[in-house]
């Protein structure tokens, strides 16, 4: 029951919001606000009691919904899950906080959309019902387009569009998958079921597998995103409001990496364990290729935008590694990347309220007017680097750990990204904080609403640094393929 | 006491002063900023007496678990035995001193705060990675300190020549990271920890020596040693490093930081003993390291690039006597060269203070008599670094690289020629530099004496220079031991295969009287015939000679021109992405199509009748065809 209140809650304050919106804007954002952290702590509770003790499944509800074609509501959390609803939630809550001054717009409508992109997310990563799995994804989807196309900046439209349709024929490869693996599944067994349990060992010829896997790991992939799928990303990174990107890259990509971890590989492991060279090298070519991108652009947010398409090519790397250090190192690295780009997000919506410009050309000695935010600025592109002690390091070096196992070469050019990501990383220092200031700007420093998020992040990712073992503990209890 | 209180007072000064410098008084910054590394410095001396009287039993301690998953855990855990005794108490120390004469340095700087903050967090780090039981642990301070490096080269932000050199530096070091962290995947690989100890009780066991896999490993150690301590190939960063506050160069890029690497070959020293040929590889880059460098140390103009690269070439010899299998030899010349280089950069510091931030040593001249104080100062870290016979700590240990490069089972007479060498070019370079700054015609003014806050350090620092050679005496002169004996629990004493007193009374000599001939061509060069001097050096070829050497004999232009410059410019040209040029392409094909197709549709019925019929012409046409090929 405390998982249908988790996607409830957040629905019920996308309603509200809206409807309050038309009294007064600013109850409109503290009903979004409320309700993200009511959440927050139910997952927080969860997490404080039952992380430590107890079986793989910390809750499971189900109830029918079509049982005619053998649909249910059927969820359930284990460590994974938790993890992510915990980013998501925490990730949520700043996200009301930094559209506070930003977005003066259809504020109701904002914030509806926000907290239904939300609860879609948290759907995701509870069901286990492959039908409700994809009603969920395609509910983050329609919000998030109207986030971009309506509160974007100048190329909204274009890049609302490009997101819709690139993650659009990305899930209809994976319904026709999921239909496929119905069908199999019933004419093999006589029982037609979306129930995830009950599909996970389906027996199928190995050809079929393998296409039905490709059918769910093309929308994963192009959700993630990894090369050659990524274009839609640093477009929409790049045009949405501060909050969207945040929730894009801190959030709507882990739903890619979560599919790959929860579907991809326990419902097809011989297949996936096929492919998987071919896969690893899709992801190191995204590390690299990713990087390089990040490091000629001038965009500071489209710069962010590339650095995700690098980072998400460990997860890449790691998930098909197949060994237990490399999915611990995937979880940290989707948490860990959630909290630094989305940090990186923020500081970079932060500079352009204030100086109306993305261009770092047009930055540079930055550093002497806003030393907090520079500081900021400083360990979120240091735990982009991989900089040991903060939780960017833990993951990726959990990951190459793992893919050393699986893969010598792939893990080399690997470790070599983390140069690339060097070279881009202090690049954003240098063109927007140091150096000799071009222009006159004159800039205020982070506020105290600005001051509390960016305080809570920077705690978060050097918790995640220096004391990892929560989260790693959490992430064991579920069940990996391991092989 | 406890070993983690030794990097936790620097890293919770570090913490106080980086949250409220801007709140709190200068001298309150003063007090914490130096305080922290004091109150470590009294710490450590502590642990160093349990573990001395505790029979030179590691104390060990175990602060929390970092990460534990099935397979693989590594804690925060602290290890002092007799080599981290060494490195900590060389790091608190002298990191003291210079952090008292950073308080002088320093005094106007508006960043004043944010600098301590920075030198703190260094030293925490650098404590962290010699006092570290894993190899993880170890990294993170590995690239703790790579970021403090880059933190205060860069501490000057406004000028974008700092910001390149602090960049370069934190990007060449990282390549060695890289090799060093394949070092681990494999060392994981085959062994399933990263507990130094263990790996080093186990290593023997598994691998017979000259395994391919261990050589593997330890090459790819000694790349991420080259990185840190500025060895040929990637020696390029240190140069330009210099760019940072004067007093960064004397901690970190002269006493502590640069000799990382060295830490880690005699951590690892029996990786290195399994495997000849990393060994070999590893003297043979320290003895062309030191050659290179001190050749280039003699055409520089500017006194902090002189300094520079005489600190990459006697981190070659460190280097050299690692290859050479003489492990407490090159701890040996790591502590006096923090002594007598630390000593060195402040003096040139001091200097270049009363000259108005001048570094260019033929601007100075004849400030004999207008800084006595620092000259004198000066002359004794000179003597040491030329190792000046009996009277300087530089001459026993050095002479002790010097004898054993030749004498040491892993030792070799081009080894030991190329010492030789290196020793008449330091003595060139270093007085070369003495004579330019100090003698000759005043050139500049003085605006600047240095107070006591800056001298009284320096004098602490030229007694030690001088008093740390006694505690290690060759054969020849007294024979005293206390150093090797102290680092024997962890480094293995030096293998020989020569060991006659009149060789080792030989190569002496030859030391000495380079070392001391290199300070006469020095004289002859400066100050006695400088006309000859200059004519020599305006012949053909020499200009550009010269040119080649003081650019560092042209490796940056090199690593330009293969690394640099290729990779800049496939991400230039990819700027828009091709990838997405696929996509786009197909939107706009189908747009063209489109295009096309609206056309026909103009509203002119002539047009769609002609349409309609050729349609009907062209089925009818394919029907009869298919028909007439069917009969």
């Amino acid at each position: 029951m405390i998982l249908l209140l988790l996607i409830l809650i957040p629905l019920a304050g996308a309603l509200l919001s809206w409807i309050a919106a038309s009294r007064n804007v600013l109850w409109s954002r503290c009903i979004a606000l409320a309700s993200l952290l009511v959440n927050l702590v139910i997952v927080g509770q969860i997490w404080a009691t039952h992380a430590a003790t107890g079986g793989q499944w910390i809750y499971q509800y189900k109830a029918d919904w079509v049982p005619h074609f053998g649909i249910s509501l059927n969820l359930a959390m284990d460590g994974l899950s938790l993890l992510m609803l915990v980013l998501t939630f925490f990730l949520g809550a700043l996200s009301v906080l930094i559209s506070w001054k930003e977005i003066n717009q259809r504020v109701g409508f904002f914030h509806f959309n926000l907290l239904f992109v939300l609860t879609g997310i948290t759907g995701v990563f509870l069901t286990m019902d492959l039908f409700l799995f994809y009603f969920f994804w395609e509910m983050m989807l329609i919000p998030m387009y109207f986030l971009i196309g309506i509160w974007g900046h100048e190329r909204r439209e274009y890049a609302a569009n490009k997101f819709f349709i690139f993650t659009q024929a990305g899930g209809l490869l994976m319904l026709l998958a999921i239909l496929a693996l119905y069908f199999i599944h019933g004419a093999n067994t006589g029982v037609y079921t979306y129930d995830y349990f009950s599909l996970l060992h389906t027996p199928m010829q190995q050809d079929t597998a393998r296409w039905l896997m490709l059918g769910f790991l093309i929308a994963f992939l192009v959700k993630l995103p990894a090369v050659p799928f990524h274009t839609w990303l640093p477009d929409a990174h790049t045009e949405a409001p501060t909050a969207g990107s945040v929730i894009l890259a801190g959030l709507l990509l882990k739903t890619g990496a979560y599919g790959i971890l929860r579907l991809v590989l326990p419902l097809f492991p011989e297949a996936a364990a096929h492919y998987a060279p071919w896969i690893m090298f899709l992801g190191v070519l995204g590390i690299i290729y990713g990087g390089m991108l990040a490091y000629a652009q001038n965009d500071l947010k489209r710069l962010i935008a590339y650095t995700s398409v690098s980072h998400m090519g460990f997860v890449l790397v790691g998930a098909f590694s197949f060994n237990t250090l490399a999915y611990e190192g995937v979880v940290m690295q989707m948490i860990a990347h959630g909290i630094s780009t989305g940090a990186l997000f923020i500081i970079a919506g932060a500079l352009y309220e204030r100086i109306h410009t993305r261009n770092i050309q047009d930055m540079g000695g930055l550093w002497s007017k806003v030393p907090v935010m520079g500081s900021a600025t400083m360990i979120f592109v240091m735990a982009s680097l991989g900089l040991p002690g903060l939780g960017n390091f833990v993951a990726e070096f959990l990951i190459l750990l793992g893919s050393w196992q699986a893969d010598r070469w792939i893990t080399v050019f690997a470790t070599i990204g983390l140069v690339v990501a060097t070279a881009y990383s202090l690049r954003i220092m240098q063109k927007v904080f140091f150096g000799p200031s071009h222009q006159q700007y004159a800039l205020p420093d982070l506020n105290k609403r600005e001051l509390v998020i960016i305080v809570a992040l920077v705690a978060a990712i050097l918790l995640l640094g220096l004391h990892p073992q929560p989260v790693l503990n959490t992430s064991q209890k579920t069940d990996y393929v391991v092989r | 006491m406890l070993p983690a209180l030794i990097p936790a007072i620097p890293f919770l000064g570090a913490c106080i002063l980086m949250l409220c410098w801007k709140r709190i008084s200068r001298s309150a910054v003063t007090v914490i900023g130096c305080g922290s590394v004091g109150l470590s410095a009294v710490v450590a001396l502590i642990v160093a007496a349990t573990v001395a009287s505790a029979g030179k039993q590691p104390l060990v301690q175990h602060v929390w678990q970092w990460m534990q998953v099935p397979g693989f855990a590594a804690g925060i855990d602290f290890r002092m035995d007799a080599l981290s005794v060494v490195f900590t108490l060389v790091i608190t120390v002298v990191g003291f001193l210079i952090h008292v004469y950073a308080t002088g340095y320093m005094h106007d700087d508006e960043d004043y705060g944010r600098f301590f903050a920075c030198m703190n967090l260094f030293v925490g780090a650098m404590l962290v990675l010699v006092m570290a039981d894993n190899l993880l642990l170890l990294y993170l301070g590995w690239e703790g300190v790579g970021l403090c490096s880059y933190l205060l080269i860069g501490f000057w932000y406004k000028d974008p020549a700092n910001n390149y050199a602090a960049r370069k530096a934190f990007l060449v070091t990282r390549v060695g990271d890289t090799a060093m962290a394949i070092a681990l995947f494999l060392l994981f690989q085959y062994m399933g920890t990263l507990n130094i100890q263990r790996l080093l009780q186990e290593a023997p066991v598994l691998w017979q020596k000259g395994d391919p896999a261990i050589t593997l490993i330890a090459l790819l150690l000694l790349g991420g040693a080259v990185g840190k301590s500025a060895q040929l190939p990637l020696q390029t960063w240190l140069p330009d490093a210099m760019a940072g506050p004067t007093p960064v160069s004397a901690l970190i890029h002269a006493a502590t930081m640069v000799t990382a690497g060295v830490y880690l070959i005699a951590r690892m020293h029996v990786v290195f003993e399994l495997s000849p040929a990393a060994q070999t590889t590893t003297a043979v880059i320290g003895a062309i390291t030191l050659l290179m460098a001190g050749v280039s140390a003699l055409v520089q103009t500017d006194i902090k690039r002189v300094l520079a690269y005489s600190t990459i070439s006697q981190i070659g010899y460190m280097f050299l006597a690692l290859g050479c299998g003489a492990w407490s030899a090159a701890i040996f010349h790591f502590v006096t060269h923090a002594f007598f280089k630390a000593l060195l950069f402040m003096a040139a510091g001091a200097v270049i203070v009363a000259l108005h931030h001048e570094q260019d040593m033929f601007k100075m001249g004849g400030l004999k008599k207008s800084l006595p104080a620092v000259c004198w100062v000066f002359l004794i870290g000179c003597a040491s670094l030329t190792a000046i016979p009996f009277i300087t700590a530089g001459f026993y240990s050095k002479d002790q690289i010097i004898w054993l490069s030749f004498a040491a089972a892993g030792g070799h007479k081009v080894y030991w020629l190329a010492a030789v060498l290196g020793a008449l070019l330091t003595g060139m370079y270093t007085f070369r530099m003495f004579f330019l700054v100090f003698y000759g015609e005043a050139k500049t003014t003085v605006h600047r004496i240095p107070g006591p806050v800056m001298m009284v350090p320096l004098y602490i620092l030229s007694v030690l220079t001088t008093v740390a050679g006694f505690i290690e005496l060759p054969h020849t002169l007294g024979h005293v031991t206390l150093f090797s004996n102290w680092l024997l629990p962890v480094l293995p004493a030096v293998q020989m295969a020569q060991d006659s007193v009149v060789m080792e009374w030989l190569s002496q000599l030859a030391s000495a009287a380079v070392a001391l001939g290199g300070i006469c061509l020095a004289y002859v060069w400066v100050l006695k015939r400088p006309q000859g001097m200059v004519d020599f050096l305006s012949m053909p070829g020499q200009v550009w000679l010269q040119g080649f050497w003081k650019r560092g004999w042209d490796m940056d232009a090199l690593n330009d021109a293969l690394i640099v410059r290729p990779f800049v410019y496939l991400s230039q040209i990819n700027r828009k992405d091709l990838i997405d040029k696929i996509y786009t392409g197909t939107a706009q094909l189908m747009e063209m199509c489109h295009n096309l197709m609206a056309r026909t549709q103009s509203g002119i019925l002539r047009w769609y009748i002609m349409g309609v019929v050729l349609g009907a012409v062209a089925i009818l046409s394919v029907l009869i065809w298919r028909l007439h090929g069917v009969v």
